[in-house]
């Protein structure tokens, strides 16, 4: 045992600092893809001065709040007003680690394209989605803000009511593939290509929008961002953070995005599988395997964060009233009977006994 | 490894629940009785209840505990006073405290045998095994507590339903 601990915690370390600076780069590049996504949308550039297209304003940006004075306002109560950020960004970063990136390769015995991959992946992501509400929670009554607090009050409401229905939707997923580990739920989709994933052949559609939904209210992204509404709440629960503070809180916004981009092509989309399945001629070489289930991995995930945008960029805020009622009304409903005739379906397919 | 692991998160738990009583600001009462929770989460998950430790998660680390911050926020409840304490308590209490420990502890000294040693890391009850047993063996069981959560749920509705 200790002659394995050490090159074990060698291996793992390695990984996860390797995976968290790739994600934190994406997180800069996905705020860079939506403000020119969004400036397309209103018809102007967007950045395009700091080098070429503006392809460096992520890191002068990231050298900006670095730089910028960390004020720490004489009414707040010091030790959660800190702790705030750091519980938002290390719950967005830990979702992170049960994901799956690509085929199961493996180098010496070690998974390359995953940090831990665990019989409850799925449960794992659930709970650390639902412990990030702390983050913004506390922040917003630590800010000791009238406005931080109704915008918390209001991030922690929209989430657990949401969390019900992102719970329920994934129940189908799960009923298909008889196992919570993100692996076997990509591989029960891997089988004919696109006809096999659950969006397609498994008929999880109404799954997939309810999550879909569901993932954007969790996210408080638009067009549920009420937490942040800016016509009344000047800036919602961050309002009285500023500088690396402030930046933790919108690293972990892009990155909780980026983690509902993942999840749902692992879930509906078949994770890194090709979508013409077996149509194309099977590349031999490790290497290329690696690569291209990389690429599809990569191509969904881009897709799902293009859509984010796509809708922030288009559809108006909701009413907060109407968001309570869509949540409780018409979303967990939904996924309820999307549990009931799944089930249903895997039964009748079932041999008897 | 186990073992460390075992030792860091029972004393984490301890020290949460100690805080948790001496803290003078409920929220941060709150927040202590969350860091037991999740310490204990990750001691069914050196047990092998996997589904269990996750469950612990979400329902009360990610759900139930929301809930009480969500009510102390909007009480925006300040520090509590400290008061003595009745005399009842300092006569009875301790006493009475210390006796049930003492019990409890003779108890399973005396059953050690009978119990047989948690295995830290070497048992695995997978969900799918923990489901089995709960839709064949223990249906009825489960059943009715399903039926006992939704009377609660229904008489919470009631309760709070406004009189017309």
């Amino acid at each position: 045992m200790d002659t394995t601990l050490i090159p074990f915690l060698l291996i793992n370390l390695a990984k996860v600092i390797v995976v968290v600076v790739i994600f934190l780069m994406s997180v800069a590049y996905t705020v860079l893809l939506e403000r020119k996504l969004v400036g397309r949308i209103q018809n102007r550039w967007g950045p395009s001065r700091v080098g070429p297209f503006g392809m460096l304003q992520p890191l002068v940006d990231g050298a900006k709040l670095f730089l910028k004075e960390d004020l720490m306002p004489e009414a707040v109560y010091r030790p959660l007003y800190i702790l705030a950020p750091i519980i938002a960004l290390s719950c967005a970063l830990m979702s992170i680690s049960v994901v799956p990136f690509g085929a199961d390769i493996r180098w010496h015995g070690v998974q390359l394209f995953q940090i831990s991959d665990n019989n409850i992946g799925l449960l794992i992501l659930l709970g650390i989605t639902s412990v990030g509400v702390y983050g913004i929670a506390l922040s917003g009554w630590s800010s000791n803000n009238k406005y931080s607090l109704l915008g918390a009050l209001r991030a922690s409401a929209q989430v657990i009511s949401y969390e019900l229905a992102l719970g329920l939707s994934l129940v189908g997923v799960v009923l298909r593939a008889g196992s919570l580990n993100l692996r076997a739920i990509v591989g029960v989709q891997a089988t004919h290509g696109l006809l096999s994933w659950n969006f397609f052949g498994g008929f999880q559609f109404v799954a997939f929008f309810i999550y879909l939904m569901a993932a954007y209210a969790e996210t408080n992204r638009s067009p549920f961002d009420l937490p942040e509404a800016e016509s009344e709440l000047t800036a919602g629960y961050h309002t009285e953070y500023s500088s690396m503070k402030f930046a933790m809180f919108f690293m972990a916004e892009y990155g909780n995005m980026i983690t509902v981009g993942c999840v749902a092509t692992l879930l509906f989309f078949g994770g890194w599988t090709s979508p013409f399945g077996t149509l194309l001629p099977q590349p031999h070489s490790a290497v290329l395997v690696a690569l291209l289930s990389i690429f599809w991995f990569v191509v969904k995930v881009f897709f799902f964060l293009f859509l984010y945008i796509w809708v922030r960029g288009t559809l108006p805020r909701f009413r907060y009233d109407q968001l309570m009622g869509f949540g409780w009304k018409f979303l967990i409903p939904v996924a309820v009977a999307n549990i009931v005739v799944t089930s249903f379906c895997i039964g009748l397919r079932l041999p008897p006994q | 490894m186990h073992l460390a692991l075992f030792i860091f998160f029972a004393g984490l738990c301890v020290a949460g629940a100690l805080n948790l009583l001496l803290q003078r600001h409920p929220i941060n009462s709150a927040l202590s009785l969350i860091v037991v929770m999740s310490s204990l989460a990750v001691l069914y998950l050196l047990l092998g209840a996997e589904f269990l430790a996750a469950a612990q998660v979400i329902v009360y680390s990610g759900a139930i505990m929301v809930l009480f911050t969500f009510v102390i926020m909007l009480l925006n409840a300040g520090k509590e006073e400290r008061t003595h304490g009745s005399k009842l308590a300092y006569i009875a209490g301790f006493p009475g405290a210390a006796a049930l420990l003492g019990l409890l502890t003779f108890i399973f000294l005396s059953h050690r045998t009978e119990f047989g040693q948690a295995r830290l890391g070497e048992y695995l009850a997978t969900t799918s095994d923990l489901s089995r047993v709960l839709f064949t063996d223990l249906l009825l069981p489960f059943e009715v507590t399903s039926v006992l959560i939704l009377i609660a749920i229904l008489g919470a509705v009631a309760l709070a339903r406004k009189e017309h």
